[in-house]
């Protein structure tokens, strides 16, 4: 079968691979080459060796957009976690309007962040007119501003996910601790959050990468402003490329760092978790 | 016992009904202040809308004019529409290619693609755009050629993973009794499949249709927008945002979300935990 199946490549990858080539692979290699070039568009690169990747780290809005976004993914992924894990467990138990209350948790994922930031930039400078500040007051504002919206936006997502989780725990296990005297918190602690791992693996893992990838709603709600220091990673990176001419490579580089701690938080992530996991 | 109970989940019910209308509320103080004349809407974005501040529907065609909307809405249609069903068919196939051939080929496409799910947009942004635009891809068809690429990754990913649990059994029966590997695949193999689709189709359209930076990059702005380009380009420059066209554009940008929503609830819920189960 797979001698009949082989001759019929063109047909099942190519159309595939042709768009993964020139959407995915082909942009990959040709970043990483940038990346240590001088260039303006990509046919006038002149390989400069490194000298892209040191200005990267003397350039201070980097340094600090790289601090302000770790702070943020950790704060938003602890949060976002606990609460959506909070609220699934009790919207598992039998109360009136779960399905409703699921329901409208869960909206504000299926509207993107453009539009989210518009909205949420109304309420926030509406509430912060009381003692009339904005939210580009200071970078402060900006965080918790975004903080804020992400946690609106997420904590539907990630409730799904626990609920469905929290409902595939068989009952027996539930039982069988009961008759062994656990309390409701052993049951919580030695029972259900084991048998969540799997879970809190990809939830975890969606919170830290969102977190750090984000920028929609950075650019509606805050827009890097004031001078810069409400930027997360992703649109730093953005504004060397397009708001600073003569400092595409740097921002190539940028990139290439960007990948290089989303690829490590990622993997380190998960390794971490997976070993946790209890087989079944 | 039971009574403390009872009122236990009653108390909960309540609670979260109070939760739920801060949940709304953000949506609907938007749809509230785009009945408001633009410059009640930054000074009192709390109050109702009286006699003096009510515009009726103004702030709506105001919005749909600067920004060109219903066209937007079009191309935002246009480019989701194709870029799932391209995407579904075209992954679907190289997936079960990939499964279904062993050599070293097939392997590093499929590492390729899983690769691919954890680089940022950031890392491919600028030679993307710049290929695009030297490939012409800058209509909004070119799009759903880019969108087929960067998307393939998951995709892939997602449907692989399904092949693999399907019993090759099936599979060589169709081939023995005469299907050419095409029929199999259309008749024995998509239709198993279909739950997989559903999902596949669900993660990619919500990340189509909002879609901002790479849309915003690759297309030529003078002729085509996608919603959120159009929303983003009412904040444009440097002038101040009329903040009337805004709540009116924004609220009818969130109208087909809802509409889809409630339509298609229980496939989004159910995609959601396949794709996170899977991913």
């Amino acid at each position: 079968m797979e001698k009949a199946i082989k001759r019929y490549l063109p047909i099942f990858v190519l159309p595939t691979l042709i768009a993964f080539t020139v959407g995915f692979i082909a942009p990959f290699i040709v970043g990483i080459y940038l990346s240590f070039c001088k260039f303006t568009t990509i046919t006038d690169a002149k390989v400069i060796g490194f000298s892209n990747y040191a200005k990267v780290f003397q350039d201070d809005t980097f340094v600090h957009s790289l601090w302000y976004t770790t702070l943020f993914t950790i704060i938003t992924m602890v949060l976002i976690n606990f609460l959506a894990f909070v609220v699934a467990l009790a919207l598992t138990k039998k109360i009136r309007g779960s399905y409703l209350f699921r329901t409208i948790f869960f909206m504000p994922n299926l509207i993107g962040g453009i539009v989210l930031g518009y909205i949420w930039s109304l309420l926030l400078n509406g509430i912060l007119a009381y003692w009339s500040k904005t939210l580009t007051y200071n970078a402060t504002y900006g965080f918790w501003g975004m903080v804020i919206l992400l946690l609106w936006q997420q904590i539907g997502y990630m409730m799904i996910i626990y609920i469905a989780g929290i409902q595939n725990i068989p009952g027996e296990l539930i039982e069988a601790a009961k008759i062994d005297g656990a309390t409701k918190w052993q049951q919580l602690r030695y029972v259900t959050l084991p048998m969540l791992r799997s879970s809190i693996t990809v939830c975890t893992f969606l919170t830290l990468t969102n977190g750090f990838k984000m920028f929609d709603q950075n650019l509606a709600l805050t827009n890097g402003e004031p001078s810069e220091k409400s930027e997360l990673l992703a649109m730093n990176i953005y504004t060397t490329f397009y708001g600073r001419p003569g400092w595409e490579g740097v921002g190539q580089a940028k990139a290439v760092i960007f990948f290089l701690i989303v690829g490590a938080v990622a993997l380190t992530q998960n390794y971490l978790s997976r070993r946790k996991e209890v087989q079944q | 016992m039971k009574l403390a109970k009872k009122k236990g989940s009653v108390a909960l019910t309540v609670l979260f009904a109070i939760i739920s209308v801060f949940y709304v509320y953000p949506i609907a103080l938007v749809v509230l202040n785009s009945f408001k004349k633009k410059t009640y809407i930054s000074k009192m974005p709390f109050a109702f809308p009286n006699a003096k501040s009510f515009v009726g529907i103004d702030n709506y065609i105001s919005g749909i004019q600067k920004t060109d909307l219903l066209r937007a809405a079009g191309v935002s249609l246009f480019v989701t529409v194709f870029s799932v069903a391209v995407i579904i068919l075209c992954t679907s196939m190289c997936a079960w290619y990939i499964t279904r051939v062993h050599n070293k080929f097939t392997a590093s496409i499929y590492y390729l693609c899983l690769f691919s799910m954890i680089v940022p947009f950031q890392m491919v942004m600028f030679p993307l755009s710049k290929i695009a635009n030297m490939l012409h891809l800058f209509n909004p068809l070119g799009l759903v050629f880019i969108y087929l690429g960067f998307g393939a990754g998951l995709a892939v990913f997602m449907f692989t993973g399904f092949v693999k649990s399907i019993p090759i059994a099936v599979e060589e029966a169709a081939m023995i009794d005469g299907c050419t590997p095409l029929q199999t695949f259309f008749h024995v193999v998509m239709p198993i499949m279909k739950p997989t689709c559903i999902t596949v189709a669900i993660l990619e359209t919500m990340w189509v249709w909002n879609d901002y930076l790479l849309p915003s990059l690759t297309l030529d702005l003078k002729k085509y927008r996608t919603i959120p380009i159009a929303v983003q380009y009412l904040k444009g420059g440097y002038g101040s945002v009329d903040m009337g066209a805004m709540m009116g554009t924004l609220v009818l940008s969130i109208i087909p979300i809802i509409v889809f929503y409630a339509f298609c609830q229980k496939y989004i819920i159910e995609g959601v935990v396949a794709g996170a189960v899977k991913g």
